[in-house]
């Protein structure tokens, strides 16, 4: 299996996608050069440079789907996606219910998320609760190469919106563009393993809504997901010095969640620790919690997430998104819960 | 009414020492984030803010310090907000992106497009609460394809609302063309939404300040609002550590970076497209070529253009006096947040 980055997985699949299939097609800002390897391999027809219309160009990503397109539609950073809302929430979700089923929208929303670089609130959100809210949608986050490649594939492949998002921490050309700027004197905190990896070529397709459990332990699950997922399996290092064995779970999908997994892994080891990178309310966290709730699961319940307005103070900002020291005193609180 | 050149030129001054200062503190990894300067833009900025009176607003986009330095913002809670520290502007929670005066009624947020809008709820308060006091909207001429931008455009005339948009106009948008992706004349799209629009060479301050006399001199009076279209130079990339720039500035290393997944792409099968991916290579280049030589060869520095407005005598006093407060803002700064002994 070749090795590759995170980014290149991603372009990859989405290579293979359109090698493929003619109908793929991919447009948004600065895509001439961002995709600027696809740009040379299939043309400006199939990647196409955008006007800064997120509102137009996304909501056009929906109409060419339903024609006949399957669009992967750039929007840069996710925040971003606010301009375009209505693209999403009262157009591409709205097709197949409103058509009574006999009309589909074959679109990819590709944006990259997260923080930890010290660009603040504006440019550093998840957004995956918040998009997931709406139905009729999926939502993808994969926290390395190969998953990414996989769902990359699996997004294009999907005959529904599915929103694939791309955290910059483990992205190297966003983090250059956005953090570093080609300077040594600043540095980040970047997952090695989440950054950097084999990839089977061609692509395997990971099942959207499919979970994987990546560390075993029976003393309590952590369900992560993204760069988060990175700090967990740091945590879970940790947390062997205090006695503590966690289980590890990659949800991969922040909607549809894995069900199954979920409930199979909390029902063993009594006690769910949710690390997200997202907003606490409202969201992931919450909706896990609602699932065990009523898929009958006692266990106990804690959440790790990002409680408020990303601040552009690096030192603030670490302590805001979770970190390893948070899931880590998360873990042994809820532990000394039920002894 | 005549242009004061040594008030304009010390506003455009002090912006331009800033705009280097935040540059050299990025280099040494004191500034996190996408640090956008507005070197090139300090001209439109004095020449505007100079009509500025005390309970007139600004709403900023992402390159919005010389504005709040030509209007005088505090210099040592500026650096220090970039500096992430809490006696910051914004104490240290906003950053460059997000900068936020209210005593100059003066916000800016890195959401293309998202000044205009703001603008006109400015401009609303004003006209409402404090008929005489007019806002202004500074954005690129890349947000001019953003819907809300496109909206505000016409709620600012169906409002009448007293309001100036700025578009400084320096061709590109990242590494868009703008025109590539334009539809129209900008001047000309504005002017259909029923409003005066004025396009300056916007390199030179006694142009700019002109324009934006007549439009803040309008909006006063309550007539409305205008649109100056001012062309200027994006003197450091879209952002500092632009990767367009590095291949100027590093072509070596760039080149082994960019070039070898491009090659595999060109020969990519099937190799009968090869004649046309070539030309498509082309167009990379192109854009990149084009960046350096307006960049490097075509780029008019404005306050080079504005220094013929001085004798050489005000001018050498004017850049001195700048000079020497920003350097004591930048110190007393680093001082504050304990970070001096970097200084060396
Ligand atoms: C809604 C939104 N879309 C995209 C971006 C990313 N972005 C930041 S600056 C920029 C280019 C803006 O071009 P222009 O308005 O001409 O301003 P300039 O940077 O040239 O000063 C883009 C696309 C953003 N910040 N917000
Ligand atoms: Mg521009």
């Amino acid at each position: 299996m070749p090795e590759m980055t995170f980014a290149r997985a991603i372009d990859f699949a989405l290579e293979t996608a359109m090698e493929r299939d003619e109908r793929v097609v991919t447009f948004g800002e600065d895509v001439t050069m961002l995709r600027r390897d696809l740009f040379v391999r299939f043309g400006p027809s199939r990647v196409r440079q955008a006007p800064i219309s997120e509102a137009a160009f996304l909501a056009a990503g929906v109409g060419a789907a339903m024609a006949g397109l399957r669009p992967v539609v750039e929007i840069m950073l996710v925040d971003f996606i606010a301009v375009a809302f209505d693209a999403l929430l009262n157009q591409a979700t709205k097709v197949k219910a409103f058509s009574g089923g006999k009309w589909n929208v074959p679109l990819v929303v590709r944006a990259s998320c997260g923080g930890g670089y010290g660009d603040a609130g504006q440019h550093e959100q998840c957004l995956w609760g918040l998009l997931s809210g709406m139905p009729g949608i999926s939502v993808v986050v994969p926290s390395n190469p190969k998953d990414a490649a996989g769902l990359m594939l699996s997004s294009i492949e999907c005959d529904d919106p599915v929103v694939f998002l791309e955290h910059k921490l483990l992205s190297d050309y966003w983090l250059d563009y956005l953090g570093l700027g080609g300077r040594e004197t600043v540095s980040f905190d970047v997952p090695e393993a989440g950054a950097r990896g084999e990839v089977p070529s061609p692509p395997v397709p990971v099942p959207i809504g499919k979970g994987i459990k990546v560390r075993e332990g029976g003393d309590l699950s952590i369900f992560s997901l993204g760069v988060s997922l990175h700090r967990c399996l740091e945590a879970a290092n940790q947390l062997e010095d205090y006695g503590i064995k966690p289980a590890v779970i990659d949800l991969r999908s922040a909607c549809p969640l894995d069900r199954e997994l979920i409930v199979s892994s909390a029902s063993r080891t009594g006690r769910v620790l949710v690390v997200d990178e997202d907003y606490a309310g409202y969201g992931l966290s919450g909706e896990v919690a609602a699932l065990l709730a009523e898929s009958g699961v006692k266990a106990d319940f804690a959440r790790v997430c990002t409680e408020e307005v990303i601040p552009y103070a690096r030192r603030l900002e670490d302590e805001v998104l979770p970190n390893v020291r948070r899931i880590r005193e998360a873990a042994v609180r809820l532990c000394a819960l039920s002894p | 009414m005549r242009p004061d050149p040594e008030d304009l030129y010390r506003r455009m001054a002090r912006a331009r020492f800033c705009e280097e200062a935040l540059s050299a503190l990025w280099e040494r990894g004191l500034i996190s984030g996408e640090m956008h300067l507005g070197a090139g833009e300090e001209a439109v900025a004095a020449g505007v803010t100079a009509h500025l009176e005390e309970g007139d607003a600004m709403a900023l986009d992402h390159r919005s310090t010389p504005p709040l330095v030509a209007r005088g913002v505090d210099l040592v809670a500026l650096f220090l907000e970039m500096l992430g520290h809490e006696e910051g502007l914004c104490a240290g929670k906003g950053g460059h992106m997000h900068l936020f005066s209210r005593d100059l009624l003066s916000a800016s947020s890195g959401i293309v497009g998202s000044s205009a809008p703001l603008g006109c709820g400015f401009a609303l308060a004003a006209q409402y609460l404090n008929p005489g006091k007019v806002a202004v909207a500074f954005f690129g001429e890349g947000a001019v394809n953003q819907g809300m931008l496109l909206e505000a455009l016409n709620l600012a005339v169906a409002w009448k609302l007293p309001l100036v948009f700025v578009c400084k106009d320096n061709r590109w948008a990242i590494t868009t063309r703008s025109r590539e992706v334009t539809g129209g004349r900008l001047a000309r799209r504005a002017r259909s939404f029923g409003m005066p629009a004025t396009r300056v060479d916007g390199t030179r301050v006694e142009k700019v300040w002109e324009a934006a006399g007549r439009a803040v001199e309008r909006a006063r009076a309550g007539h409305g609002p205008s649109f100056i279209l001012a062309s200027c130079p994006r003197l450091q990339g879209h952002f500092l550590g632009d990767p367009l720039l590095r291949v100027f500035r590093e072509p070596l290393r760039q080149t082994l970076e960019i070039g070898p997944p491009l090659l595999r792409s060109l020969f990519s099968r099937p190799l009968t497209a090869l004649a046309s991916r070539v030309p498509r290579l082309g167009t990379i280049g192109k854009t990149i070529a084009l960046l350096g030589v307006e960049r490097y060869v075509l780029e008019r520095d404005p306050l080079q253009r504005s220094a013929a407005l001085l004798t050489e005598e005000a001018r050498r006093r004017l850049e001195e006096e700048a000079r020497r407060e920003v350097a004591e803002a930048v110190e007393r700064a680093l001082e504050t947040a304990g970070r001096r002994e970097e200084n060396a």
